[in-house]
């Protein structure tokens, strides 16, 4: 159990844009919210996922919807919270502790302020390991943890509870819902036991963003190569492996929206020594990495744009024309890697026909 | 047309005389504490230089960054009032929370939450109540503020409830400024809410400002019309730069840029302009510079304004060149002698090593006294050249955006330390280079923009972005443009991420001719 500083929070902000591979939606305003509560004396303490009782009931909370009208409709704050409160008065139990669905983008700081607004701790764990689009793409999903009930809330404190069928049905009906509500809502799912989060959560992946903002930011202090060192820090994380898989710059961004995805790929043109074209799939967040058709690395491993100058990551909607950027590519942890898993959020489960082969047995 | 071009800068206030096409004259004076002093100068300086008689100038256009050091300095700055619509949303995070708390205090942090607001795709969130915001309203009038900047949840895509509570706020606050975040910016509520706030915290200062500009035009004579140039490199009269004093920040380097691009002819090219301290590398694209995609702070105050993509680097014509003896290896800036250099310099009698003691060693160039760095090192002076070139070399190489060979303009008063090439690219030092800026305030054009979001089910995209370049050339015309002139000079469709429903963020420019 830790208490969490606000450079904690800052580093958070960067790590979380590298774990969002693109997607995710910038984490500025959730820092902001959380950086407010402490400023009124709140604070935010995380568990370490084996400090949580095997019978403890775990209520994870989130926002959904568009990053763009979250810049815009910024939330009245007591959103979470009160799909947090509804769904622990539909089960008729007290939350022990929150916890992220998701540990890339906004979504890694949005727990953050249920904990400071209620006092909860939030679990060091999430069910994506990344950013991921759809809510049934959760590793608590694949191990059997269903994501019903739910419960969506708007500003106004309008709620509703969802009992799907399935979590892909429960998807599809929140995003309706979602989208009445104004495009962004906040939620409360996949309510579990401690038990459960040992056995279905990827562990430690809160600290983890923010040893990649420390990292980033300790090697620009030192005058290090930022990547360089992000690299050879992982080895001790169980995101065990990463590595430069292209650098170059940005010569083509295409976007389209189908069916409420942001399609798109970015095309980054070959420098220092790597010749030829990289091209990357976008659906949201950054799916396939290819050159010359040869897949370089593939979902659901991260692929992270980052600049080549700042070693700041570049969410998709900043890629733009001309910018020189470094591509690495890291191993996601074994649980995010069975066949079950990649069934929901590996190639497949974005209609891409393509085996996936882990970033260790690519060349 | 007989036109000035007038630029404020830190060091310097340079004044232009244009006749059509040509630059008839140009004339450097120092930056005045009072700011007038220096522009009078320099007027009267460039018209006794061109024999042009003050009454036949048409038009003076005027680059200032006034504001914005107002901003980053923090003085002049008036107690103001920020009102959000938004309630219930949008609580969590007050006006100006991440504002430096010193700024914040300088101008009162006194805000209000009011009901209003829309979702984006143009439903309402809460009606406006009138009542909470004559309530409002009287407690500014009592707490004696007399400017406040409204916000409202989407305001760009529906300008209503502001243009509403605006009225209600002026009608009960006696000599009210009212600034609508809606009339600057664009999507992103915080960014948006800090410009309008800005804006409002400084229509006093521009108030003073805008009448002492126009008294040194008077005293010199001047009856035609007055112009400042925005962030974006286009124009806005005396009347509306008044009221919208926000819209002046970090024009300084995007008018250097266009007058690199109308001095040397050249539209597609790197532009370096090299000044006393630091140097500014961007690109141009059809002769504007590139916009730069992030977010950027002024006075550390996060903003959403398109501003050019500038690369600075600590090198200028005052820089300190300093031999590191064990290795002999050089280092160039980034400190510098700054406006100094006639004093400090070697060449000027002073003791400190600069690069124009370097050039004028090497014989690229000759001003102050040779003889005082006779005995330089020749391989000091052949190793500092190199690195100075090095450091040029790497700048333009991140801001080059093609690997076709574009030509670089290099322009502004430190352009003697770069030769005729930059790496493989060729260089081209256009007639009155070290006044750049102050051409590019006079050749600046009108412009409109449009920044919303559509949704697709209500109508198609090709008819949405046809609506956007609509808006954006009457924006244009009603700036001042002429209606032949305007051209849709930048469209950018951004798809709502996570949002099935096909939104669509449409972000439209379109620029004309001044028109007269």
């Amino acid at each position: 159990m830790w208490q969490m500083t606000r450079q904690d929070l800052r580093d958070l902000a960067v790590g979380a844009a590298f774990l969002g591979t693109g997607g995710g939606g910038d984490p500025y305003i959730g820092r902001l919210m959380v950086q407010a509560a402490m400023d009124a004396g709140k604070t935010v303490t995380l568990l370490d996922p084996s400090e949580v009782p095997d019978d403890a009931l775990v209520i994870p909370t989130a926002m959904m919807g568009a990053p763009t009208v979250l810049i815009e409709k910024i939330p009245s704050g007591e959103e979470a919270v009160a799909s947090l409160r509804r769904l622990e008065e539909f089960l008729g139990r007290k939350a022990y502790a929150t916890m992220p669905i998701e540990c890339g983008g906004i979504n890694s700081t949005m727990p953050l302020v249920v904990g400071a607004l209620t006092g909860l701790p939030v679990v060091d764990a999430d069910g994506m390991g990344r950013a991921f689009p759809e809510l049934q793409m959760e590793t608590f999903s694949v191990l059997g943890v269903p994501g019903s009930p739910m419960v969506v809330t708007n500003e106004y404190g309008d709620n509703t509870i969802i009992q799907a069928r399935d979590d892909k049905f429960m998807e599809w009906l929140s995003r309706g819902v979602c989208i009445r509500m104004g495009g962004a809502a906040y939620i409360a799912e996949y309510s579990m036991s401690g038990a459960d989060v040992k056995r279905t959560a990827v562990p430690n992946t809160i600290s983890l963003g923010i040893r990649i903002g420390r990292c980033l930011r300790e090697a620009k202090q030192n005058h290090k190569n930022p990547i360089d060192e992000l690299l050879k820090m992982l080895p001790d994380t169980h995101y065990s492996y990463g590595r430069i898989i292209w650098g170059g710059k940005v010569i083509d961004v295409r976007r389209e929206t189908k069916m409420g995805w942001a399609l798109g790929y970015a095309q980054i043109e070959g420098m220092d020594g790597w010749r030829g074209t990289m091209e990357i799939q976008i659906q949201n967040e950054n799916l396939i990495a290819r050159v010359d058709g040869k897949v370089k690395a593939i979902v659901p491993d991260l692929i992270c744009i980052m600049e080549a100058e700042t070693a700041e990551p570049i969410t998709t909607e900043y890629l733009r024309y001309g910018q020189r950027v470094v591509v690495v590519s890291v191993a996601v942890p074994p649980i995010m890697r069975t066949p079950e898993a990649l069934e929901v959020f590996g190639p497949k489960g974005f209609g891409i026909d393509e085996p996936y082969t882990p970033i260790e047995k690519l060349v | 047309m007989i036109r000035i071009g007038i630029d404020v800068g830190g060091t310097n206030t340079d004044a232009v005389i244009m006749d059509g096409e040509r630059v008839v004259a140009s004339f450097k004076a120092p930056t005045s504490p009072d700011v007038m002093t220096g522009v009078s100068e320099s007027l009267n300086g460039a018209l006794t230089q061109s024999g042009v008689p003050a009454q036949a100038i048409d038009v003076v256009m005027l680059g200032t960054t006034h504001f914005t050091n107002a901003v980053v300095q923090r003085r002049g700055l008036a107690p103001t009032a920020a009102v959000r619509l938004g309630l219930p949303a949008t609580e969590a995070l007050p006006p100006m929370v991440d504002w430096p708390p010193e700024l914040r205090e300088a101008i009162g942090n006194r805000y209000y939450f009011a009901h209003g607001g829309h979702e984006f795709d143009g439903r309402v969130i809460t009606p406006l109540d009138p009542d909470e915001l004559r309530r409002i309203a009287r407690d500014i009038a009592k707490r004696r503020i007399r400017t406040v900047a409204i916000t409202s949840v989407f305001s760009p895509v529906n300008t209503e409830v502001e243009r509403q509570a605006g009225e209600i706020i002026a009608a009960a606050v006696p000599g009210a400024h009212v600034t609508l975040s809606s009339d600057i910016g664009r999507i992103g509520l915080l960014e948006r809410e800090n410009a309008a706030i800005m804006n409002a915290c400084l229509r006093d200062l521009s108030k003073k400002v805008m009448g002492a500009f126009r008294a040194a035009l008077d005293r010199s004579g001047i009856k035609g019309r007055f112009f400042l140039t925005q962030n974006d490199g286009t124009l806005m009269d005396a009347g509306f730069a008044e009221r919208f004093p926000v819209l002046t920040f970090a024009s300084g380097p995007t008018n250097s840029m266009r007058g690199a691009a109308f001095l040397s002819g050249v539209q597609e090219a790197i532009v370096v302009d090299i000044g006393g301290t630091t140097t500014d590398v961007g690109s141009l694209h059809r002769g504007f510079p590139r916009q730069a995609s992030i977010a950027v702070e002024i006075g550390g105050v996060r903003t959403n304004f398109r501003m050019p993509d500038v690369f600075s680097i600590g090198l200028g014509g005052g820089s300190l060149v300093v031999e590191d003896k064990p290795n002999g290896n050089v280092s160039v800036g980034p400190r510098s002698v700054g406006y100094r250099l006639t004093s400090d310099a070697l060449i000027f009698g002073g003791k400190t090593l600069t690069t124009s003691d370097i050039i004028v060693a090497a014989g690229r160039a000759d001003f102050g006294d040779r003889s005082k760095v006779a005995d330089l090192p020749p391989a000091l002076v052949a190793k500092t050249r190199a690195r100075i070139l090095e450091m040029v070399e790497n700048a333009v190489e991140r801001s080059r955006l093609t690997p076709e060979p574009l030509p670089v303009i290099v322009v502004g008063g430190g352009s003697i330390l770069v030769d005729d090439r930059i790496g493989d690219l060729n260089v081209v030092k256009p007639h009155h280079f070290a006044c750049a800026n102050a051409v590019g305030a006079a050749i600046a054009q009108v412009s409109g923009e449009v920044d919303r979001i559509y949704t697709l089910s209500k109508s198609s995209r090709d008819e949405a972005l046809a609506d956007a370049k609509r808006q954006a050339s009457d924006a244009a015309i009603a700036a001042g443009a002429r209606a032949g002139s305007v051209a849709i000079v930048d469209v950018e469709d951004v798809p709502l991420n996570y949002l099935p429903g096909n939104a669509t963020r449409i972000r439209v420019k379109a620029v004309g001719e001044l028109s007269l």
